[in-house]
């Protein structure tokens, strides 16, 4: 554990990816493959089942430490991070205690808890917090709390195991891909240089597009490039493989449960293909926003009255795998051609929906559920430019350029894949809330909530956290200290006097909001300093900008 | 004699009423029976310091009256032609209609707690102080008061500072593995006190120690004042590459991110302050390491020299005001809050990021002006 500990705290002193890289390198070398396992799993995000409520956690801490809970939670404010705050208040423990390896400390002290009864439950932990040091016990509380997350991508992991295994990095995030069940055995097959690791359930790493910032124009011959929409959805795989049927998304969640539309529907692609698309929300012709979607995902079991009004489609742009074999190194022409054969209806254009050739639609449904995404056919750029504008009436982000002789890649190297994004919708507001960060902006008020114009009252519209400079940020922690008005808990309900621009990709009706009104993306595009709360944007100008939906469809 | 308890704390608005002994002027605490001003934020015709951090010591005032240890430092800030009388440990001297003394508060050199007796009540002025032993500072003592005016920078019982020397070994530690890597080792630290204290600390068999200019001024007059401190050379422009990556240079934050620094090619940088007990704030101001290191009391320290001033009533002033003066009541002791210039416009409760704008002593750019 204290082993553990120690990495943590090195990756997360360090904002350089190569010093990560290795430390991480250095940890997994000198740990045995028990406990790297039991890391492994850690830094791959598996949680955990939560064996202890933060409520009992936080009580018995003020209790060990002598302190009122009340003052504990003020402390909580201030550090931003609980599992932190209670390291740091609680007294120290024994001097002599030897440390567990962390797999012996999940199975010793993780493990028994969820099943415990409270009494045992205070036991193993005040045994463990006797046991544990500070630094230790921080990331401790982490792991029983299920909140443990470290500045360390996937990739770094992947780099750093594939150091270790000399194999290539992109190799070794195909082999942690989805890797199941992380034992001792998994962990040294993955280092294993000549092992073919197989699991037919495994999806390939995403390759990712960036933002283009720059002219369009310098990609080249427009004629070398594929654009598409920008689909608004949940990007995923989507895996037939023998019996084998699933759906990843992108943050590497099996999503099977949570679409078994798709799943039935994945029954009648060929053995062996995978494909990469968009899960999007669709019913009738219409998309229905990813508000509409986001209810439906992360459900281990979808009720049928949500299959019912919330039906969800795949609609395929990329294919991995077919027959069997790995396309990926293949040219994208070459691979859409290969969907092409596969005679999925196009989405959203001619030729789509029911009558086209090669109907995809499961037993008991006849709507087809798979889909091709189409090009958006161009000769010039300006083409584009003026087919990107309409985005927003089509409910898209904009476009994604795809250098048609580019192989599919790992991660986000720049240059093939591109993100064209429309440019966003804005509206000054003034700010209503402030609320401290966490982690990096633990005690800074950082988090804001702004509001607009309804007749004469300000209504909150907007949560953003970003957008501004650090001395900014700093700034306008100040202001909001001293326009405090009332605080409630970590929020501050300040004067309206600051007035910030922000910039939103899309909204929708919401009537879990206040204002009605629900924004995607918002962020502070700029303080306007210039300009007085009285001057800020208003309501039916936010209404205004609502895409026509019929009412049945309002969210 | 009964005192009067001030009015629940309203931002800078608030008076403290305390007839004849203390009280809340536009220029600070004020002792009218005695005409004395205590660490006043302009220039007033009297002023007695409790320490000589910029905030606390103000030049431009008619008449200043510290500590004999203080002295040389507080020439240092107040300039040369500046009138300033001192008092020895303990010593009392009358002032008008009060009894005057100093004692000792461990803060930095010649820092003090400001003892007045006025018609049989005594005050105690706490300044800014720590319990933890300092080789280059008198320990602070403790004095029995019936009021005291206590600090609270680090008033959350988050803050717990550790054993002096195991931050010092991890200090030494780092300079060592920096220095075998060939890396220079950059030390942020207040320029008064902070930094003398950590020199005092450094291993100068490791490599040479290097200081930033305003770090040096007070190195001097640590040195007049009969301080030892290891062979620290200031870093002239020609010089800046010495040592061969082998060095420690002290410097204060407000030359992060300079020109400066940027000369010394490839640099281990960390700080050392109370507030790198939290991480996200290290992670913020995006220093290699942070080591946790104060000048100011711990929150068992502030509860301890509370306890030990044995106060009948308590002002609780600076950083975590509120949250502190709120835990004393609960305690069985009569605590209120009274906004100082000196925790912040704002008069926050919350201990104040450490953003160069914030107030506190360890927080703030300690050399606006200053630094080259």
């Amino acid at each position: 554990m204290r082993r553990f500990a120690q990495l943590f705290h090195e990756l997360d002193a360090t904002t350089r990816t190569a010093e990560k890289v290795q430390s991480l390198v250095v940890y997994f070398r000198e740990t045995p493959a028990e406990d790297a396992a039991a890391a492994l799993a850690v830094l791959s995000g598996q949680r955990q089942r939560r064996g202890v409520t933060t409520t009992l956690l936080r009580e018995w801490a003020a209790e060990a430490a002598g302190i009122p809970l009340w003052l504990l939670e003020e402390s909580y404010a201030a550090v931003g991070d609980l599992a932190e705050t209670l390291a740091l208040i609680l007294p120290d423990g024994r001097e002599d205690a030897a440390s567990a390896g962390l797999a012996e400390t999940i199975a010793s002290t993780i493990k028994p808890l969820a099943a415990a009864s409270v009494e045992e439950k205070r036991r193993i932990v005040h045994d463990a917090w006797q046991r544990l040091r500070k630094d230790e016990r921080v990331v401790w509380h982490k792991l029983i709390t299920g909140g443990f997350r470290v500045g360390v991508a996937r990739t770094l992991v992947a780099r750093a195991l594939a150091e270790i295994a000399e194999v290539d990095p992109a190799t070794m995030a195909h082999r942690l891909m989805g890797l199941s069940a992380i034992t001792p055995e998994a962990y040294r097959a993955l280092l294993d240089t000549d092992a073919q690791v197989h699991d037919p359930t495994r999806p390939y790493p995403f390759f990712l597009a960036s933002p283009l910032d720059d002219a369009v124009a310098r990609l080249g011959d427009v004629a070398g490039w594929l654009a598409e929409w920008k689909w608004d959805g949940m990007r995923a795989q989507l895996i037939r493989r023998g019996d084998v049927r699933a759906i990843w998304t992108r943050g590497e969640e099996l999503a099977s449960e949570a679409f078994p539309e798709l799943i039935a529907a994945a029954e009648r692609l060929p053995d062996g293909h995978v494909l990469d698309g968009e899960v999007l929300a669709y019913a009738d012709g219409e998309l229905l926003g990813f508000q509409a979607l986001s209810r439906r995902a992360g459900r281990r079991r979808v009720p049928a009255k949500q299959l019912q009004e919330i039906p969800c489609v795949f609609v395929a742009y990329d294919l991995l795998e077919a027959d069997g074999v790995d396309l990926r190194e293949q040219p994208l022409a070459f691979r859409r051609e290969r969907i092409a054969a596969l005679g999925l209806p196009v989405f959203g254009g001619e030729g789509g929906g029911p009558a086209s050739a090669c109907s995809h639609a499961d037993q008991e449904d006849d709507r087809p559920h798979l889909f091709f995404s189409p090009q958006v056919v161009a000769t010039s750029w300006d083409d584009l430019a003026r087919a990107r504008e309409t985005s927003r009436q089509r409910g898209v982000e904009g476009l994604m350029l795809k250098r048609l002789d580019s192989p599919y890649r790992v991660g986000r190297p720049r240059g093939d894949w591109w993100k064209w994004k429309v440019d966003p919708l804005e509206i000054d507001a003034v700010l209503l809330y402030g609320q401290a960060g966490h982690g990096r902006r633990a005690s800074l008020h950082t988090d804001y909530t702004l509001g607009v114009w309804d007749g004469d009252t300000l209504v909150p519209v907007a949560k953003a956290y970003s957008g501004l400079t650090d001395a900014e940020i700093a700034e306008v922690d100040r202001i909001i200290r001293q326009t405090t008005r009332e605080r409630h808990g970590p929020v501050r309900v300040v004067e309206p006097t600051l007035v910030f621009q922000i910039a939103f990709d899309a909204i929708a009706m919401s009537s879990r909001h206040k204002s009605g009104v629900a924004m995607r993306f918002p962020r502070i595009a700029r303080w306007r300093r210039d300009k007085r709360p009285e001057e800020a944007g208003r309501l039916d100008q936010l209404r205004a900008l609502l895409p026509p939906l019929p009412p049945s469809r309002a969210l | 004699m009964p005192i009067a308890l001030p009015p629940p704390h309203a931002g800078s608005s608030s008076r403290l009423e305390m007839p004849g002994t203390l009280e809340m002027s536009s220029a600070g605490l004020y002792c009218p029976a005695g005409g004395f001003h205590i660490d006043p934020w302009r220039a007033v015709p009297k002023a007695v310091i409790t320490h000589a951090h910029a905030d606390h010591a103000r030049s431009g005032c008619g008449h200043y009256l510290c500590l004999s240890s203080g002295k040389r430092v507080l020439r240092e800030r107040v300039g040369a032609s500046a009138t300033i009388d001192t008092l020895r440990r303990r010593e009392t001297m009358r002032v008008g209609e009060v009894d005057l003394s100093l004692v000792p508060a461990g803060h930095i050199l010649g820092s003090a707690q400001v003892c007045i007796t006025h018609r049989g009540v005594r005050w105690v002025v706490t300044g800014d102080y720590k319990l933890e032993a300092d080789p280059t500072c008198e320990p602070f003592e403790p004095v029995e008061t019936d009021v005291l005016v206590t600090e609270s920078t680090f008033g959350l019982p988050i803050y717990r500072w550790g054993d002096p020397q195991e931050t010092a070994d991890a200090i030494n530690a780092w300079w060592r593995a920096s220095r075998d890597a060939g890396r220079t080792c950059v030390l942020f630290a207040y320029a008064l006190g902070k930094a003398q204290r950590l020199a005092a600390m450094l291993d100068p068999s490791i490599g040479p120690i290097y200081a930033h200019g305003a770090v040096m001024k007070m190195v001097r007059a640590y040195r007049d004042s009969g301080v030892r401190l290891p062979a620290i050379d200031q870093l002239a422009a020609a010089t800046r590459r010495a040592g061969g990556g082998r060095a420690m240079v002290i410097a204060p934050p407000s030359a992060a991110g300079s020109r400066w620094l940027r000369t010394f090619g490839d640099t281990s940088i960390a700080m050392a302050s109370g507030w790198m007990t939290i991480r996200g704030v290290r992670r913020r101001r995006g220093f290699d390491r942070g080591f946790v290191l104060s000048d100011h009391a711990d929150f068992p320290g502030l509860v301890q020299a509370v306890e030990a001033s044995r106060a009948r009533r308590v002002y609780v002033t600076h950083g975590s005001a509120a949250s502190f003066a709120r835990f004393l009541c609960e305690q069985g002791v009569e605590a209120s809050v009274l906004a100082t210039r000196f925790s912040g416009e704002d008069g926050s409760d919350e201990p104040a990021s450490d953003e160069p704008s914030g107030q506190q002593d360890e927080a703030r750019d300690p050399q606006q002006g200053e630094a080259s």
